[in-house]
Formats: C-alpha cells, sequence, structure tokens
C-alpha cells in the first residue's frame, strides 16, 4: 500500500487556539466583572444608606410628623398616606387590569382592533411616569375637580400601572391549559363560567404576583405625584379620600433636596423603612411564586 | 313561542321518580343570555380604559401645547437656545433642555449599554445555574430600587466620589446623574437581552462549536449576531426609560437650563423642568404653566417614537428560525 501523502504539514497551521482560549478567558472574566459591578454598586447603595440612617431609626421617627426640627421630624403622616394609596390604588387599578385583559385575552377577536390595543398598552407601559402626572394634574385635579386629594393621586396611580397588571395578567391566562377551557365548555359551562371558576383561580398566582410588583412600583413611584401636588409638609393624616396627602418616597424627596446633613440622614432612615416594606412585597411575590409552582392545582 | 315554556319530557319523567333531585331548567340560550352578555360588556369597557387613557393624554397635552404655540411662535421654540420662561425677559429655546435630556442619556447609554449586555451574556451563557439562581434576583432587587433612592444615591454619594476624582466639580452636574441613570437602566438592557440571547436555537450554537470554535467566539459570533435585533430593541428602549426618568436628575443635576455638552456642569433635563415648575404655585392658564405640556409633548413624541421603533425593530428584524 502506498504511503498516504499528507497535503499540509503542522507547521502550516497557525496554531493559535491557546490564544484563543486565552482570550475567552479573558472576557468571561470580564462579563463576570460586569455582572458584579452592578451587584456591587447595589451593596453600596443599601449599606450607605444603612450607616447613615441607621441612627435615626427609632419610634419617635416613624410616630412623629415631619418638623422643621431634624431630631423631631418623623413619618407618620408619609407611612399613612402611602399606606392609603396602596390600597386604594390596587382597589381601583386591579379590578380593570384584571377585566381587561381577560377581555382580550378570553373574548376579543384577533383583528385589526385588538392589535392596535395590545400596541397601544405596550406604549403606555413605556410613557415616563411625569407624563401620567401631567395627565393627573390637568385631568384629575383640575377638570375633573378633585383637588390635590388622594383621590386624584391614587386615579393617577392607577392608570400608570395598569398596563403593567394588564400584561401581567395576559401572560397568566395564556400560561393556563387549552385543555381546561375546552373540558369546562364541553361540561356545558358558560364562559363567565369557565373564567371566573377555572381561568382565574389557575391564573391566580400569576396574576398577584403581577399585581404585587406593579403595586411594589407605585408605592416608590415619585414625579407623579409631586406633579399633582402632594404635599411635602403634611402635619396631620388623611381621614378621606378628599384630603391632602403626602407619601414616603415625596418625604425622601424633600428631605434629600435640603442642603443640612442632618435631614439628608433623614432621608435616609425614610429610605430604610421605604425599602424594608418593598422587600416583603417583593419577598411575598417570590414566595407566593414559588408556592404555586409547587403546588399546581391542576 | 318561548323556548322554556315547553314542557320537557326528560324533567318530568325525572321529577316522577322519588327521591331524585329536584328538576333543573336546562332550557333556554345560557350561552348567549343577558347576563352572558352584560359580562362581556363590561369586561369590554375595562379594556378600553387604555385606549381613553392614551387619548385623554394626547388630548391634555395637544390641547396645552395649542395655548402655548399661540402664544410663542414654533419657530422661536425649535431655534433660539435660551430657556427662561420664568425671568422678566422671557426666552422659549427647547434647546437647553433637549440637549441637557439628552446628555444625560447619551452617559447614562455608555454606562448601561456594556455593562448590561455583558451581564445579559454572562447570566445566559456563562453562569452556572446556582450562580445564576443568585444574579438574577440580585439584578432584579437592582430594577426594583425606587427612583428617588437613587436620585439620593446620586446626589449624596456618586457626587461627592467623583469630587475626589476631579475636583472643583459642581455639587449638581450631568455627570453624577447620567452615570446613576445607567445603573438604573443596565437590569432592563441585561434582561431584554438575555431574553433575546435565549431565543437564538442551540442547534447553531452547536453547529459552531462542532467546527471547533472556543466559547466566546460562538457567544460574539454566532449569538449575539443572532440575537442582534432584539438587543438593539433593548437598547432603545432602555434608552427610552433614560429620557423619561426624572427624579435622579431633578435631584442630582441641576436647576440651570443652559445649552452645554460639558458633563461637569449643572443643566436641566425636560423632565426636571416639569417638576420644578409644578412644585411652585403657578396659576394655571399662564404661559409658564403652559410651558410643561409643550415640553411634555415633545417628551412624549420622543419616547413614543422610540418605543414604536424597538417594537418595529424586533418585528421587522427578526430572525426567523
Amino acid at each position: 500500500m502506498p504511503e498516504a501523502t499528507i497535503p499540509f504539514k503542522s507547521t502550516d497551521f497557525n496554531e493559535r487556539v491557546h490564544t484563543r482560549h486565552r482570550i475567552g478567558m479573558f472576557m468571561s472574566a470580564l462579563f463576570f466583572g460586569a455582572t458584579i459591578f452592578s451587584l456591587i454598586v447595589l451593596l453600596t447603595l443599601l449599606v450607605d444608606v444603612a450607616i447613615k440612617g441607621v441612627s435615626w431609626l427609632d419610634w419617635t421617627f416613624l410616630s412623629n410628623y415631619p418638623s422643621r426640627l431634624p431630631e423631631r421630624a418623623g413619618i407618620k403622616s408619609a407611612i399613612v398616606g402611602s399606606l392609603w394609596m396602596i390600597v386604594l390604588t390596587a382597589v381601583i387599578s386591579v379590578p380593570i387590569g384584571v377585566a381587561s385583559a381577560v377581555f382580550l385575552e378570553e373574548y376579543a377577536p384577533r383583528n385589526w382592533f385588538f392589535r392596535l390595543v395590545q400596541l397601544n398598552i405596550a406604549n403606555l407601559a413605556g410613557v415616563p411616569s411625569v407624563i401620567y402626572g401631567i395627565l393627573g394634574l390637568a385631568f384629575f385635579v383640575r377638570f375633573m375637580a378633585l383637588e390635590r386629594s388622594l383621590m386624584a393621586g391614587a386615579l393617577t396611580m392607577a392608570l400608570l400601572i395598569l398596563p403593567v397588571i394588564i400584561i401581567s395578567t395576559q401572560e397568566a391566562l395564556r400560561a393556563v391549559p387549552q385543555g381546561i377551557r375546552e373540558s369546562a365548555f364541553a361540561l356545558g359551562a358558560t364562559r363567565s363560567q369557565v373564567i371566573w371558576s377555572h381561568l382565574l383561580p389557575i391564573a391566580a398566582p400569576g396574576i398577584m404576583t403581577g399585581v404585587i410588583l406593579s403595586l411594589s412600583r407605585a408605592i416608590g413611584e415619585t414625579a407623579p405625584l409631586i406633579m399633582i401636588g402632594a404635599l411635602s409638609f403634611v402635619a396631620f393624616v388623611p381621614h378621606s379620600v378628599m384630603d391632602g396627602f403626602t407619601v414616603l418616597p415625596i418625604q425622601i424627596f424633600n428631605w434629600t433636596a435640603r442642603p443640612q446633613a442632618d435631614f439628608r440622614h433623614l432621608a435616609a432612615a425614610a429610605i430604610i423603612v421605604l425599602m424594608v416594606i418593598l422587600l416583603c412585597m417583593n419577598l411575598s411575590a417570590i414566595l407566593l411564586r414559588n408556592y404555586f409552582e409547587r403546588y399546581r392545582p391542576w | 313561542m318561548d323556548l322554556a315554556q315547553i314542557e320537557n319530557p326528560l324533567v318530568s319523567m325525572e321529577a316522577d321518580r322519588p327521591g331524585s333531585t329536584p328538576p333543573v331548567d336546562l332550557s333556554g340560550n345560557v350561552f348567549h343570555s343577558p347576563r352572558e352578555r352584560i359580562i362581556a360588556i363590561i369586561l369590554g369597557a375595562c379594556a378600553l380604559v387604555s385606549i381613553v387613557t392614551t387619548l385623554i393624554i394626547a388630548g391634555v397635552l395637544i390641547y396645552e401645547s395649542i395655548g402655548f404655540f399661540s402664544a410663542v411662535s414654533i419657530k422661536d421654540f425649535l431655534t433660539e437656545t435660551q430657556w427662561t420662561p420664568q425671568f422678566y425677559e422671557k426666552h422659549f429655546g427647547i434647546w437647553p433642555l433637549v440637549v441637557g435630556t439628552l446628555l444625560v442619556t447619551i452617559i447614562a447609554a455608555v454606562v448601561a449599554i456594556p455593562l448590561g449586555l455583558a451581564s445579559a451574556i454572562y447570566i445566559g451563557e456563562y453562569a452556572r445555574a446556582r450562580v445564576r439562581a443568585w444574579l438574577k434576583p440580585g439584578l432584579e432587587l437592582l430594577a426594583g430600587v425606587p427612583t428617588v433612592v437613587y436620585g439620593y444615591f446620586a446626589l449624596t454619594f456618586v457626587t461627592p466620589l467623583l469630587q475626589h476624582v476631579i475636583p472643583g466639580l459642581n455639587v449638581y452636574n450631568a455627570l453624577s446623574a447620567g452615570i446613576v441613570v445607567g445603573i438604573m437602566i443596565i437590569p432592563m438592557v441585561a434582561s431584554l437581552s438575555e431574553d433575546a440571547l435565549h431565543a437564538v436555537p442551540r442547534s447553531m450554537a452547536e453547529g459552531a462549536y462542532a467546527l471547533g470554535a472556543t466559547k466566546i467566539e460562538v457567544t460574539l459570533r454566532i449569538l449575539v449576531p443572532g440575537a442582534l435585533s432584539g438587543i438593539v430593541a433593548s437598547f432603545i428602549l432602555a434608552i427610552s426609560r433614560a429620557i423619561g426618568e426624572t427624579m435622579i436628575v431633578t435631584l442630582a443635576a441641576g436647576a440651570t437650563p443652559i445649552l452645554t455638552f460639558n458633563p461637569l456642569h449643572s443643566i436641566q433635563t425636560m423632565t426636571a423642568y416639569i417638576v420644578s415648575i409644578s412644585m411652585g404655585d403657578i396659576a394655571q392658564g399662564t404661559i409658564e404653566y403652559r410651558t410643561i405640556f409643550a415640553v411634555a409633548l415633545l417628551l412624549f413624541l420622543m419616547t413614543l417614537a422610540m418605543n414604536l421603533l424597538a417594537t418595529a425593530i424586533i418585528r421587522r428584524f427578526q430572525e426567523r428560525y
């Protein structure tokens, strides 16, 4: 047998494979560094706020009204205002948002109008929050004459988070297996019965996760409420939805904007309270998701 | 004749049997009953709320802007270089606010695009499952921090830090605000880009591996080009978010509408101007009150154009595998 001729010698190859792997390792380290950078910033932010604010955080801080004297200032009106705001916003936006999503997913024919509504919702989700503030100022505060009340603020906030609730509810409904609908219809259930007793209970964890996350966005939102004229110095607790109000983010903004160091420390203390509330909300969303992922009802 | 009035023989048979459950009237068209129709109408009305919201936003902005532009010519608005609505000598040139907004947005993009894309690649391609289980919630947490907290961070931490590096830096400056806005939008770039990378079929990556490509080559030459439309869309959406960001720039970038590209200078963005006017008690119907609607209309059109562009890019350039 003739010796096989090898058409090329090993020196013909430019053996770059080590270099290429080295480049790969360098790049992966770079990617890792970039990812860690964001988390380090987050950690820095939290530690910085904790160090500056924790010594101001005591019972007087939680139970006092704002004051010109830093050592007497507190966030009672802001906490109560934020709670009012979040409950009112949820009461307005959750039914409308879930109903919209149910209509779009279960009723609406897939025509040009459906696509227009979908595109409109996607764009509303991208509208800057300050523009919702302008809407609230011109329409709710002035046109509907709600004045600078909790109601005007909650309506503005509800419109702001509506797209997020609609989108997450639609996703939750889409994740319900088609067989559930078909078997319920086969047993003679009407459309509303299918939705009420099958789709909504099954999609509930997904819907609730979306609702909690959107409400946690609303509780930290500042610009729209400044626009509609939430007050920055409130020495009373609102008793009805037509009362003036302040919320935690506005109190934080107000104290941060002052040059004195003591007020900035108060802002840090208020940030700790806000972040703890947010953390509890996010944690409950995650736990809810995990719980229902483990115990799927179907 | 009403169907329900006809006596159903099955029902009467059932009723004759002793001890059976009482008869159920199954006649009548329940599927299209008034009750069902009313429910459908109510749900449809709720779905209209989002359309009405858009119409009200557009209506309010256009109505008040017409009032503004009847007092100030569009030419002055677009060509003058001074923005002094509250001074005795009023000028209504929008450029200082637009340039301030662009300055902050460009700085934010320079921070967020490389870091966000690198995070997406690391989380999507490199990180092991256990590491990813920590990194993703971490980024979600970063995305959940309220913007007023970022504003506090920019003003009381980042700016003093920068002042150590750059002596003589103004307390209010575009650089610090831009960096923090950039950090704020990193999670958005990362999560949207990761989704796009994830949508590229594995078989393409495996084909490249089979030809002897290294991991970094597969990532940068197969996955990133394959996901390019989604990645670019994520950049545009994040930039649109940066343009509309309000609290960080209100707290950290200052309140001086000056036409400058110097990031060390105090500036004012469009959003910060809107907030600063609404905090003062300006009477309805005055020209100062109307400026915020004209500025907001421009802001709305800018973000709307970018959001539509992102949607169009995804639809037009999406690779179908």
